[in-house]
């Protein structure tokens, strides 16, 4: 049975592209077939930070309007085969995005992957709508900050109320990913802790993503970081996170790469 | 952690502005009108159309962006029954020839958007 995951967060630049990269590279290590979706119409990324911003030929937008088979638009990923990408147009109008289009787009997916994963643009509106419209479970990406956690409160809302499952009377399945996650920030009171956030969205938790300079390396490089460097605490986060999508019971931890003499006196008591 | 590690960790920043700047090269012309990967890729297309119904699922493109050179493959699948009668010789029904095509376009866009080099 395919599973139609949506990434979301109302908030912009909390981490869900580099999260749906890295999520949907963990799934397809694991050996299951993942395609990876940019919703984001206008402003598409999840290419770049996949290193197939060269490839891209036709874009989601292209077979929504019939100009191109599915098929000619997923880019196969060059390290994992059972990755593939379906861009975002980059010129094109959001509107040009469907209902109808989306659901043929996905019901076609569906046929073909186990794993559909879509990278919702920011906000609350139609782009983020469109992309949630079809999930059976979402990973809200939430980073440990005010604004953030109000919005993906808002988010919440939206996913139990425009999606086609909500509109059925069902439940989309919804986890909080905790990113960009700072453990000394948080033992000082800096910065909301693992505890306060998940008080507050009272929704179970995936994974808590550290921040780390490996994700920007990842981008740099244009290789999801479960993949440039799979030892790192942000790759093994996700690889984690990946495992309990999958069902697995896996321990949630705060993986660290820091071995500072003060991360182990004190990043310990958050663990 | 190896030596090699160390180093190759600060090199990331160099290779993102390459691919940057071969990306946006691209993506500047194209939001003028399209970039010509792009317009080759529509029109060899629509040529090929014009003479022979291809179905589209048999149409395979892919490209390459490239700095100097980007490449263009347009490989697609003729029905061998579909070939001109004169060169029709046998009737081996099920075969199908391929043509591929193939461009190479030397990038048409400037690396930087203004004169500042
Ligand atoms: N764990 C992390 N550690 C350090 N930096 C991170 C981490 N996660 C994300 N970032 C950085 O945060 C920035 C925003 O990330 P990203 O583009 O994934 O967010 P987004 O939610 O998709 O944004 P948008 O709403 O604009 O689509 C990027 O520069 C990314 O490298
Ligand atoms: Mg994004």
């Amino acid at each position: 049975m395919t599973k139609v995951l949506v990434v979301t967060s109302g908030k912009g630049g909390v981490g869900k592209t580099t999260s749906t990269a890295a999520l949907g590279a963990a799934l397809a290590q694991t050996g299951q077939n993942v395609v990876v979706v940019d919703f984001d119409v206008g402003l598409r990324n999840l290419d770049l930070v996949l290193g197939a911003e060269r490839r891209v030929v036709y874009d989601l937008i292209n077979v929504v309007q019939g100009e191109a088979k599915l098929a000619q638009a997923l880019i196969r990923d060059k390290r994992i085969e059972t990755l593939s990408l379906l861009p975002a147009s980059q010129t094109r109008d959001k509107d040009a995005l469907t209902e109808e289009g989306v659901d043929r787009v996905i019901s076609e997916l569906r046929e073909k992957f186990d794993w559909i994963i879509c990278d919702s643009p920011a906000g609350i509106e139609r782009g983020p709508t469109l992309a949630m419209r079809h999930a059976d479970v979402a990973v809200v990406v939430t980073n440990p900050e005010v604004s953030s956690v109000r919005d993906s409160d808002r988010i919440i809302g939206v996913l139990d109320s425009k999606t086609l499952k909500a509109e059925k009377g069902e439940h989309v399945e919804k986890h909080l990913l905790l990113t960009r996650y700072d453990v000394t920030r948080a033992e000082r009171g800096e910065m909301l802790k693992v505890e306060d956030v998940l008080e507050i969205l009272s929704i179970p938790l995936i994974g808590i993503i550290p921040e780390s300079d490996e994700v920007l390396r990842a981008s740099n490089l244009g290789t999801p970081v479960t993949i440039s460097n799979p030892t790192s605490a942000p790759a093994r986060a996700y690889a984690d996170a990946a495992r309990r999508l999958r069902g697995e019971t896996v321990e949630i931890t705060i993986p660290s790469d820091k071995k500072g003499l003060f991360n182990k006196l004190f990043g310990r008591r958050a663990a | 952690m190896s030596f090699f590690k160390l180093f190759s960790r600060r090199t990331s920043a160099p290779v993102a502005r390459e691919r940057l700047q071969i990306l946006l090269a691209h993506e500047r012309v194209s939001t003028g009108q399209s970039d010509l990967v792009a317009v080759l890729r529509e029109e060899i297309l629509a040529v090929i159309a014009k003479h022979i119904h291809v179905d589209s699922d048999k149409v395979k493109v892919t490209m390459d962006r490239g700095d100097a050179v980007s490449t263009l493959e347009v490989d697609i699948e003729i029905p061998s029954n579909v070939a001109p009668a004169t060169a029709a010789k046998a009737n081996v029904a099920n075969t199908s020839a391929k043509v591929g095509a193939s461009a190479k376009a030397a990038s048409a866009a400037p690396l930087t958007r203004s004169a500042s080099a």
